[in-house]
């Protein structure tokens, strides 16, 4: 059962804003696919490397040659506000 | 009572490639907002990066001058955290296999060199840059990202800003040698941030790792590392500790800040990014790039001084840059007098440079134009003050050294004749120094040849004045 705590925390990661509701279902959905993974661990894996891709063929670098990139207004086609050509945001502060 | 500071940095860098990481967008600094961009750089849906080659080329090539393994394979892996700069809400970096390993650069000091480990080095992406206005917005461009970097993580082996100093002046050098990064701190393109904590050396109590953020030049380095020595001394004898925290460098008030604590540890989910395949990196090419790096700047400074008998000093100063050493060879190939060149390379142009902040490209003249300076002087043609007045005007006009003396007429007077008449006069009209000088005070003579220099525009040659001066009075 993941708790209460675990879930504030994804959220809050997600920068998520939960509901106590939401926070009772996203805990039962999460309980459930995490009960499901665990049969995973009933395979024995012991002395078997891990395997992150099934292809591996090495072709995949591409040469150091520019190309075009987009024009501005399609680049800023999905900005919620432009400004001088920034995507202008509600101020963020680290 | 002793304590020591332990010192280790973590230096991002930006590649010097004609494209980015993964898309073929332009690397390139500056440039209208938001026009080196693509749905990779963008991290728009359904778009597949694909690794550049020469970015994972330049990062083996910075492993091998910093003496590392280089990895048998490469993944990617998606370090996850949120912030406007970043497109796809995950920055694609390297968690558990970074590119290169167990690396060392050396330092020199007192007790001779000092190793100083390099853990790992690993490639990232850059993300993009984020202004905030007075207004109370930010403003994103997306440039940058995606734009190469190598993350340089050293070992805590650094215990002073001096030897800290030391390893990034050495660690940039070699950057620049192997033209995999320009280096350049003001535009971003060397970015150092410091893990820094002091053990008392009597207890082993050990104050906490703090983190710093916001130096902006090796000088800022070394200020922001004292200040923490202190900060962290002075808890220690309170019997108290630090907080593990990141703090920023103020370089108005001259101290750190506290930015964030880091009570609670970032948590970035590493994944492995599926999206970029894996790349098998043949030992052959390993080797390929290994033969093709150039020397090194310990190794050219080693040359140095058994090619041209120079002091380790000098060696050391002429290899600091490969355009500098470059410089100083040419103007050998024409030049008698390695010594004299270093003399005049270090001293004059140097130190111009650096006041007028050029670099040596921006010299309007040549080396053979220096080596011919040296030439006229080492002939007796002009003294060696004059041959500095005409090199501060090669300086601004770039003009041969050879046309600047005629125009000017500086050409050095040793005819006995001529001279002659000038001393006469010159002792005729200081009559009391001569008898000072006679009597025993040997600063009158100084004097006397200093008027015979005036009234020669400094153009008699200095020796035969000397000689001439000491035997005309002898016979008054
Ligand atoms: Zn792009």
């Amino acid at each position: 059962m993941i708790s209460k705590e675990e879930i504030l925390q994804l959220a809050g990661m997600c920068k998520l804003k939960l509901s106590d509701e939401e926070i009772e279902i996203f805990g039962a959905m999460f309980s459930n696919v995490l009960e499901q993974v665990k049969g995973l661990d009933m395979v024995n894996t012991e002395g078997i490397k891990p395997l992150y891709f099934l292809n591996s063929a090495n072709k995949s670098l591409r040469e150091d040659v520019a190309g075009d990139s987009l024009d501005r207004e399609e680049v800023l086609k999905n900005a919620p506000e432009e400004e001088y050509g920034y995507f202008k945001l509600k101020k963020v502060m680290d | 009572m002793g304590y020591k500071t332990i010192v280790g940095l973590e230096i991002h860098v930006e590649l010097l490639t004609k494209t980015k990481i993964f898309c073929n967008c332009v690397n390139e600094f500056g440039g209208d907002a938001n026009t080196h961009c693509c749905p990779v750089c963008l991290g728009l849906p359904g778009a597949i990066p694909k690794l550049n080659k020469g970015a994972l080329e330049f990062g083996i090539k910075a492993g091998l001058a910093f003496n590392c393994q280089i990895s048998e394979w490469v993944k990617m892996d998606r370090k996850h955290y949120f912030y406007p700069d970043l497109s796809k809400g995950y920055q694609v970096s390297q968690d558990d296999n970074p590119l290169c390993r167990n690396g060392y650069v050396e330092i020199e000091v007192e007790e001779g060199l000092k190793r100083i480990g390099i853990q790992r080095i690993h490639m990232e992406e850059d993300t993009g840059k984020s202004i905030h206005t007075e207004g109370g917005d930010t403003l994103v461009d997306y440039n940058r990202a995606g734009v190469p970097l190598i993350e340089i993580v050293t070992a805590p082996d650094i215990n002073s800003s001096e030897e800290a100093r030391m390893f990034l002046e050495n660690l940039r050098n070699i950057l620049r040698y192997i033209e995999v990064s320009d280096c350049k701190m003001e535009e971003g393109s060397l970015r150092c941030d410091v893990n820094i904590n002091v053990v008392d050396t009597e207890t082993g109590k050990k104050t906490n790792i703090t983190e710093l953020k916001n130096l902006n030049s090796f000088k800022a380095v070394a200020s922001a590392i004292e200040y923490e020595e202190r900060r962290h001394i002075s808890l220690l004898e309170k019997g108290e500790n630090t907080a593990k925290e990141t703090r920023r460098w103020n370089e108005v008030e001259n101290k750190t800040v506290v930015m964030r604590d880091k009570g609670s540890a970032d948590n970035y989910r590493y994944a492995v990014d599926v999206d970029v395949l894996p790349v098998v990196i043949e030992k052959e090419w390993i080797d390929e790039i290994r033969d093709s790096l150039p020397e090194l700047p310990h190794q050219k400074k080693e040359r140095f001084i058994k090619e041209y008998a120079l002091p380790e000093y000098d060696a050391g100063v002429l290899t600091q840059s490969k355009e500098l050493a470059q410089f100083y060879e040419e103007t050998n190939k024409y030049a008698k007098d390695p010594k004299q060149v270093s003399n005049w390379v270090m001293g004059d142009v140097l130190r111009r440079l650096n006041d007028e902040e050029m670099e040596i490209e921006d010299l309007k003249f040549q080396p053979k134009d220096l080596a011919d300076l040296l030439e006229f002087i080492n002939a007796g043609k002009i003294s060696n003050n004059i041959g500095k007045k005409v090199l501060r005007e090669m300086f601004e006009t770039g003009e041969k050294p050879e046309a600047i003396i005629k125009k000017k007429g500086l050409i050095q007077i040793s005819d006995e004749g001529e001279l002659e008449g000038i001393i006469e006069k010159v002792l005729d009209e200081n009559q009391q120094s001569v008898i000072d000088y006679k009597n025993g005070k040997d600063r009158a003579l100084g004097f006397i040849i200093g008027q015979v220099m005036k009234a020669t525009k400094g153009k008699a040659n200095p020796q035969l004045v000397n000689k001439m001066v000491r035997e005309r009075i002898e016979k008054r």
